[in-house]
C-alpha cells in the first residue's frame, strides 16, 4: 500500500477545503472498499480526510413527508430507521441484502453510491482495464464477465455498479446533495452516474472534491408497499447476479402508479421507464407484468455468458410485481 | 508539501489506553495483532470477507482488517480478550463452549464478537434480510434459526461448525430473555 498521509476533518467546509487544497486526497467514509482497494494497489491516494464523524449522521423527514438522509449515516442505522422501514421498506430491504451485519456498521451512505465496481479485471493490477487504467482494453468483454452488464455498457467497458441500495434510491427519484470549496449543489441520483461511453474511467458528474453531504428520497406514497428482492450465488453475504426494487399501487385490478429499479445489470442502479410507462393503466397481471419487462429488456445486449440475466430480470420482476399486488388485494 | 504518514494514536482497547506510533496504513488488526500482542483476534482473508477479525467498536461490529487503526482513535474498542468480566465467560463464550460451537477455533473469536452484537441488534429491534416484513408496524422479528444464520452470515467457518454455532447463540439468546424477565420481575 502507498503512504498517505490522514486527517480528521472538523466541520464540513474544513473537509472540503482540503480535498480542494490536495490533487492527491480522498474522502474516507467507512473504508469498507476504499482501504480494501488500497491493499490492492487499485487506488492510492496521497492523503484521506476522515469525514466519518461530520455531523452528517442523521435522518430527518422533509417538509413534503420525504426523508433526508445524512452521508455518514451508516448503513446499518438507514436499514433499521422506523421512518425508513415504514416509508420505503424496500431500502431498508436493499440495504439489509448487501454485505454483512459488520460491513453495514461502518459503510457510509455516501460511501456506499460511490463503491467501485466488483468487476475481478479493474481489482487486478497486473491486468488490463479501461476503468483503471484508460485505454489498456477491456478483458472482460472476451473473458469472465457472467457478473457483468447486460444493459447500457459499451465496448469499452461492461462492468456493473455493485450497490443495493443505490437501486431502491433510484426507483424513488432520490436527490443528492453535495459540497464544493465553490458552495452547495444537487443532482438527482439518475444523473450521479454517467454513461460509460469511450470513458468508463469517468464514473460521477460530481464535480471534483465535492463531498456527498445527504440524499434526499421525496415523499412517494406508493414506496410505502415496496419490496427488494436479489439474487445471488449464495443465500447470503454476496453481490448480486440481478436485483429489482418494486412499488405498486393499484385500484380495481389496473396498474395505478408503479416504480421499477434494476440491480447488477449496468454501469448504475438502472431505473426501468419503458417498463413502468407500458404498466400504468393496464391490469396487474402477470402477463402485463412480463410484457412491461419485456419492454424493458428489448435493449439489453447480453455477452455470451451472461445472457441468462435476461431471463432472470424478467422472472424477478414479474415475481416482485406478483407479490406486491398480492398484498394489495389483501 | 508532504503529508506526515505516521502519527501517534491513543487507542482505547478493553477500557485500556495504549499510545502507539502509527504508520497510517496500519489497520486496527495489525495495530491489535502485531503492535499490542492481542492475538485473540484472528486474520482470515484481510478483505473483509471472512468475519475472523471481527471486533466491538463503541458496541458495534466492525472488521478490524478494513478499519485503518488511526480512525479508530477514542473509539471503544473490545476484543475477545474483553469480553469476560469480572472473571466469569461472557453468556455468549459460555454458550460456544457448552454446546461446542466450534471445531479448530480459528473463526471463534469472530464469531463470539459478532454473535454478541447479533443479540443487542436483535434486543434494539433491528430487522434483516431474514425478516418476512420490515415494517415497524410488524414489531421485532422473533430471532429464529434463520433470523440467526442471516445474521451472523458475515463470519465464515472453513469447519463448517454452523449447526451447533446457531444453537449456541439461540442459547444465549434464550439465556438473555431469561435474565431480562428475572430482572424485571
Ligand atoms: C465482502 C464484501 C461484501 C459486500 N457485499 C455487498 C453487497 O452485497 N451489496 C452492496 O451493495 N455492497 C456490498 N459491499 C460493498 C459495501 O456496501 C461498500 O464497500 C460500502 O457501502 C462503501 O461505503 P464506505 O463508507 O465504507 O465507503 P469508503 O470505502 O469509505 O469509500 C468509497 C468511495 O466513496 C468515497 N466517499 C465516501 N464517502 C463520501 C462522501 N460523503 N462524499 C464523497 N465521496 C465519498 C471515497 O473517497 C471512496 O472513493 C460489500 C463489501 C465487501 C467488502
Ligand atoms: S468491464 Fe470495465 S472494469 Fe471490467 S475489465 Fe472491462 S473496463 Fe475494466
Ligand atoms: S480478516 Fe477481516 S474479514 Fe477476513
Ligand atoms: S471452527 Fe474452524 S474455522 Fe470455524
Amino acid at each position: 500500500m502507498r503512504e498517505f498521509g490522514y486527517r480528521r476533518a472538523d466541520d464540513v467546509t474544513g473537509a472540503v477545503a482540503l480535498l480542494d487544497a490536495d490533487p492527491g486526497a480522498r474522502y474516507l467514509g467507512g473504508g469498507t472498499n476504499l482501504v480494501d482497494l488500497m491493499k490492492t494497489g487499485v487506488e492510492r491516494p496521497a492523503r484521506l480526510v476522515d469525514i466519518r464523524r461530520l455531523p452528517l449522521d442523521g435522518i430527518e423527514l422533509t417538509d413534503d413527508g420525504g426523508l433526508r438522509i445524512g452521508a455518514t449515516v451508516t448503513n446499518s442505522d438507514l436499514a433499521a430507521h422506523p421512518e425508513v422501514r415504514r416509508r420505503c421498506p424496500a431500502l431498508s430491504q436493499a440495504v439489509l441484502a448487501g454485505a454483512s451485519g459488520q460491513l453495514r456498521n461502518m459503510a457510509t451512505v455516501g460511501g456506499n453510491l460511490l463503491q467501485r465496481t466488483r468487476c475481478g479485471y479493474f481489482a487486478d493490477v497486473t491486468k488490463p482495464c479501461n476503468k483503471r487504467e484508460p485505454g489498456s482494453g477491456c478483458p472482460a468483454i472476451e473473458g469472465e464477465h457472467r457478473n457483468h452488464a447486460i444493459l447500457g455498457a459499451s465496448e469499452h467497458c461492461v462492468a456493473v455498479h455493485p450497490s443495493d441500495m443505490a437501486v431502491a434510491l433510484s426507483a424513488f427519484d432520490a436527490v443528492v446533495s453535495y459540497q464544493t470549496a465553490d458552495g452547495p449543489g444537487e443532482l438527482p441520483l439518475a444523473d450521479l452516474y454517467l454513461p460509460v461511453s469511450d470513458t468508463p474511467h469517468r464514473e460521477t458528474a460530481l464535480p471534483r472534491g465535492a463531498l456527498i453531504t445527504a440524499v434526499t428520497l421525496p415523499a412517494a406514497p406508493v414506496a410505502a408497499r415496496s419490496r427488494y428482492r436479489k439474487v445471488r450465488e449464495r443465500a447470503s453475504y454476496a453481490f448480486a447476479i440481478g436485483s429489482v426494487a418494486a412499488a405498486l399501487e393499484v385500484h380495481d385490478g389496473v396498474v395505478r402508479d408503479v416504480r421499477l429499479a434494476f440491480g447488477a445489470v449496468a454501469s448504475r442502479p438502472w431505473r426501468a421507464h419503458a417498463a413502468e410507462r407500458a404498466l400504468v393503466g393496464s391490469p396487474a397481471d402477470a402477463e402485463h407484468f412480463a410484457a412491461a419487462a419485456d419492454a424493458e429488456l428489448a435493449a439489453a445486449r447480453p455477452l455470451p455468458d451472461n445472457a441468462y440475466k435476461v431471463t432472470l430480470m424478467r422472472n424477478l420482476v414479474v415475481a416482485v410485481l406478483t407479490d406486491l399486488a398480492q398484498e394489495a388485494a389483501r | 508539501m508532504h503529508p506526515s504518514t505516521s502519527s501517534t494514536v491513543t487507542l482505547n482497547i478493553n477500557g485500556e489506553k495504549h499510545q502507539l506510533s502509527l504508520d497510517h496504513r496500519t489497520t486496527l488488526l495489525d495495530a491489535l495483532r502485531e503492535r499490542l500482542d492481542l492475538t485473540g483476534t484472528k486474520k482470515g482473508c484481510d478483505q473483509g470477507q471472512c468475519g475472523a477479525c471481527t471486533v466491538l467498536v463503541d458496541g458495534r461490529r466492525t472488521l478490524a482488517c478494513l478499519q485503518l487503526a488511526v480512525a479508530a482513535e477514542d473509539q471503544e474498542i473490545t476484543t475477545i480478550e474483553g469480553m469476560a468480566r469480572g472473571g466469569e465467560l461472557h453468556p455468549v463464550q459460555q454458550a460456544f463452549l457448552e454446546l461446542d460451537g466450534l471445531q479448530c477455533g480459528y473463526c471463534t473469536p469472530g464469531q463470539i464478537c459478532s454473535a454478541v452484537a447479533v443479540l443487542e441488534e436483535h434486543a434494539a429491534g433491528w430487522p434483516s434480510a431474514a425478516t418476512e416484513d420490515v415494517r415497524p408496524e410488524h414489531g421485532p422479528p422473533e430471532l429464529t434459526d434463520e433470523e440467526i444464520r442471516e445474521r451472523m452470515s458475515g463470519n465464515l467457518c472453513r469447519c463448517g461448525a454452523y449447526v451447533s454455532i446457531v444453537r449456541a447463540v439461540a442459547r444465549a439468546a434464550a439465556q438473555q430473555d431469561e435474565s431480562a424477565k428475572e430482572e424485571a420481575a
